[in-house]
């Protein structure tokens, strides 16, 4: 299926969020994921299936005043 | 002497200096400089995950542990209520239902000034989805206590503008504001040096929120030192309270008994 993560296209081969998380590596790390302008909790990446033309955020904290 | 803390959303703080993670050489020295400042509360951003890039790349919270510290997402780089709520939620979601926020929503890229309709439109629905929000304001009494009614945990008006270091432009102001204020007052934005962040004491604020102060110091370690004697000292002056000022002179050695 064809994905946009963060603004990029990407061609995913898994099923969950948490299969996305590991196909790029950063599978474990503090971050907070949205599809579709929904955020879907950390405990439910696990099984929550990504559908083609998904629109993906991904955000973790970064240095800011 | 009871111990002189003060109360944030319910829970209390030694240090009353604020400080941000931005604009550092690297994460080493945020965490030295941090280290060194003594503050409890710690802002940082929230932004897009580099894809693709090295996966070993380090990250903030590595070094600033939200074990050690009280760690306060902004919503920097929102210019509407709508994409600051966002930012507010993705960071909830990010830090396991923390809720405390630093909310700001900023009117243009030169000045960084607050969208004050906007900031208000987000600062209510924050509040309402149980959002413990820490609001950057202008210098404005009646917007400052808008904020407190409507829930705010800390009212942030601004020193001057944010990265200036142009210090407090406008003490009458703040000093208003401080006179009508329930909630902890808070001066964000605009501190340069330490004798800006003793005035922001002085004048009774609560704490201090700084950044660029500390990060574009030429010894951002030594300068972070500096700030939380600043701190310290201001707070402690404002609670001694100061002598009235004079327009002439009075001896501080007694008059009489002199030799001749």
């Amino acid at each position: 299926m064809q994905l946009q993560v963060n603004g990029d296209s990407l061609e995913f081969e898994g099923r969950t969020i948490s299969d996305l998380l590991a196909r790029l590596e950063i599978h474990g790390r503090r971050l907070a994921v949205e599809v579709n302008r929904d955020i879907i909790p950390k405990s439910e990446h696990a099984a929550y299936a990504l559908n083609d033309g998904d629109i993906v955020e991904i955000v973790h904290a970064i240095g800011g005043g | 002497m009871t111990p002189d803390t003060f109360e944030i959303a319910g829970r209390s703080y030694q240090s009353r200096l604020l400080i941000g993670t931005g604009k550092y050489k690297d994460f080493e020295e945020t965490r030295a400089a941090i280290e060194m400042s003594g503050a409890e509360i710690v802002t940082v951003a929230i932004r897009r995950t580099n894809i693709g890039q090295d996966a070993n790349e380090p990250n903030l919270l590595d070094f600033i542990s939200p074990d050690k510290y009280t760690i306060l997402p902004n919503t920097a780089g929102c210019y509407t209520a709508v994409e600051a709520v966002r930012t507010c939620k993705l960071a909830r979601e990010l830090l396991d239902g923390h809720d405390l926020v630093k909310l700001e929503v900023l009117g243009d890229q030169k000045t960084l000034y607050p969208e004050m309709r906007e900031t208000l439109l987000a600062a209510e629905e924050l509040v309402n989805d149980g959002f413990k929000v820490m609001v950057y304001t202008n210098d404005d009494p009646i917007a400052a206590k808008k904020f407190e009614e409507m829930g705010c945990v800390a009212v942030m008006p601004l020193g001057s503008l944010i990265g200036s270091g142009l210090g407090i432009l406008n003490p009458h102001n703040i000093r208003i504001i401080l006179e009508e204020a329930k909630v902890p007052i808070i001066v964000d934005a605009g501190v340069g040096t330490a004798s800006d962040a003793a005035l922001a004491m002085e004048l009774g604020c609560e704490g201090v929120l700084m950044n660029s102060a500390v990060a574009h110091a030429n010894n951002p370690v030594l300068m972070a030192s500096a700030m939380k004697k600043a701190i310290e000292a201001g707070r402690e002056a404002f609670l001694a309270g100061r002598m009235e000022k004079k327009a002439y002179a009075s001896a501080s050695s007694p008059l009489g008994g002199l030799s001749r």
